[in-house]
């Protein structure tokens, strides 16, 4: 038996049927990534016990599925963060995370947990006086109450506004990185998927369309890839700041210059760098605004409507794509082996 | 009030209060299945729970009054093991009414438990809560005024039955004589002065509960918890 969460099922619903064959890790965050219908939450769901799938599901060495068997959802020890807080109505906050401590022997742990996710002043609160962020800060302490072996987040985040997000994003990255929780989340935001996985697996139309590292599979997606445009994820180290009020930050391929991060120094950075701002020169250009110009060489060129052309270039180990025209393609003489140099109009950070 | 009109306002108010503590236990999971499960079978069961609603009770009544006969199988078994017969009988006014007024108790908790999904029982359940602990501490705390209505209205409902009583328990004073038949008894002797204290009685009664019942919703819903 493999490790990890391993699953291989088909699940038939009315008009859509989810079909997964897939092993997943049992630490760090993978993200489930996909267009609205995909799949993801039917995932999810079928992982908690919700939708028995007939199939075969394991974590560990735990089976939780297989033809005759099937694991009831309170024994899997499975957390799960639904988009909506889901508090019991009938208990304030102290009893809602109560609920969740009591039954897993951790009534301890309550009063930290509550500070770490800055609920101190909030105990007494029915849920229907909570703000959408608070409430759902409650819903991921009750959840990180139960000591879930494997923790299920399903868009927590896609009901508050950025303010509330970037509250709550570094509470789920402090999970990840303290708490070693192994973590599923399911987002169509790949601003969030660029700053909290390890590993991406893409749903689309009920089957698994990739799955790997969360640089190579944003580096391998198509088009059609969850109907976002296509980015590459760089991940660089934060290596000091200039004195002109910006920071360096080195990988193997070069340097990149942003506005002046808050990070110390070796901080890992990750750097989303979407397919429509990189622009191809043959020689370093001399004399463009645009700071960050990286020497790389044209591995592939795949045509895109009438007009535009999918230009994959290596950059030391580490991919970028260009979405430029095919008259640009013609003009240059790109193909593939040509070195060149990819200027970034801009570049976006999600730090992790 | 006469001796006679206070043991039947003691015998209806024990009646009503027995039928209710059972239905409540009875309903529950029925209503629970009902709001909860798929099968086929569902519209039937509803049809069934609801028929007492549009029944006359003397058909309800002439039914019961058949299958309590200790020829029947359910009035032989009762006689063989009790050693007296359903019908005519308290414990045969306790049988009629927890069908007479199983509807008053399945529907609002039906409705309860309908409302209210699989979202909290998920939730329970995904914080390692067992089935039955999710339902004790979770469903039916969030179904307070579902069972606060099936309460008050299988009481009250039970409290006002006439017709199948008179079919299968009769008017035997401290048995089966509730206070509408004693109020029928008085109008068939024309005492209406007697009359008029037992009618005025029972609507007081039925007002109470009712207003009780209201009172208490309103304020649940002002509270904005379900």
């Amino acid at each position: 038996m493999s490790g990890g969460l391993d699953m291989s099922f088909r699940l038939a619903r009315r008009g859509f049927a989810l079909e997964v064959s897939q092993n997943l890790p049992d630490s760090g965050l993978t993200a489930i990534f996909g267009p609205s219908g995909a799949g993801k939450s039917t995932l999810l769901r079928a992982i908690a016990g919700f939708e028995p799938t007939g199939g075969r599901i394991s974590f560990g060495d735990q089976i939780w599925e297989d033809g005759s068997r099937f694991m009831a959802p309170h024994l899997r020890r499975v957390g799960y963060v639904f988009q909506e807080p889901r508090l019991f109505a009938h208990l304030d906050v102290a009893g809602n995370l109560a609920f969740a401590a009591r039954r897993a022997g951790a009534l301890a742990d309550l009063a930290p947990v509550a500070e770490r996710f800055g609920l101190g002043t909030l105990l007494r609160q029915r849920p229907h006086q909570l703000s959408g962020g608070e409430a759902q800060r409650v819903a991921l302490a009750r959840a990180v109450l139960a000591r879930p072996r494997l923790l299920l987040m399903d868009e927590p985040l896609s009901a508050l506004d950025a303010a509330r997000r970037s509250e709550i994003l570094p509470l789920i990255e402090a999970l990840r990185d303290k708490e070693g929780m192994a973590i599923l989340y399911v987002s169509h935001a790949l601003s969030e998927v660029v700053r909290l996985a390890g590993h991406v697996l893409t749903l689309v139309g009920g089957r698994v369309a990739g799955f790997g590292p969360t640089a190579e599979v944003l580096a391998n997606a198509g088009d059609a890839f969850g109907g976002v445009d296509a980015a590459c994820l760089i991940e660089a180290i934060h290596a000091g700041d200039a004195p002109d009020g910006l920071s360096r930050l080195t990988f193997a391929g070069g340097t990149v210059l942003v506005p002046k991060l808050d990070l110390a120094e070796g901080a890992p950075v990750r750097l989303l760098v979407q397919a429509r701002d990189v622009m191809i020169a043959l020689t370093p250009p001399a004399e463009m605004s645009a700071l960050n110009v990286l020497p790389v060489t044209v591995t592939a060129i795949t045509a895109l409507g009438p007009a535009d052309c999918d230009v994959r270039l290596d950059c030391a180990g580490w991919i970028l794509r260009a979405r430029i025209t095919r008259r640009s393609v013609k003009a240059l003489a790109l193909r593939e082996g040509v070195a060149c140099h990819a200027v970034l109009k801009s570049v976006a950070l999600a730090r992790g | 009030m006469s001796p006679a009109d206070l043991q039947s306002l003691w015998l209806t108010l024990r009646l009503a209060a027995l039928v209710t503590a059972l239905l409540l236990v009875i309903a529950t999971p029925l209503a629970w299945w009902l709001a909860h499960s798929r099968a086929r079978l569902v519209p039937v069961a509803e049809a069934l729970t609801a028929l007492p609603l549009v029944l006359p009770p003397t058909v309800l009544g002439f039914y019961l009054l058949v299958t309590f006969a200790p020829t029947a199988p359910l009035g032989g078994f009762w006689l063989r093991l009790t050693g007296h017969s359903l019908g005519f009988s308290f414990e045969g006014l306790v049988v009629a009414s927890l069908l007479y007024s199983l509807p008053f108790a399945v529907q609002p908790l039906q409705s309860a438990f309908a409302l209210m999904g699989r979202a909290p029982m998920e939730a329970a359940a995904s914080l390692g809560a067992p089935p039955w602990d999710a339902f004790l501490s979770v469903a039916m705390p969030l179904s307070l005024r579902g069972y606060l209505t099936a309460g008050v209205l299988t009481f009250a409902h039970t409290m006002g039955e006439f017709g199948v009583v008179l079919m299968v328990g009769g008017n035997i004073p401290g048995r089966t004589r509730v206070i509408s038949v004693a109020l029928y008894e008085e109008v068939e002797r024309l005492d209406y002065g007697a009359a008029h204290r037992l009618a005025a009685l029972l609507l007081l009664l039925s007002f109470v509960v009712l207003l009780g019942l209201y009172t208490l919703n309103a304020r649940t819903g002002r509270q904005g918890g379900r």
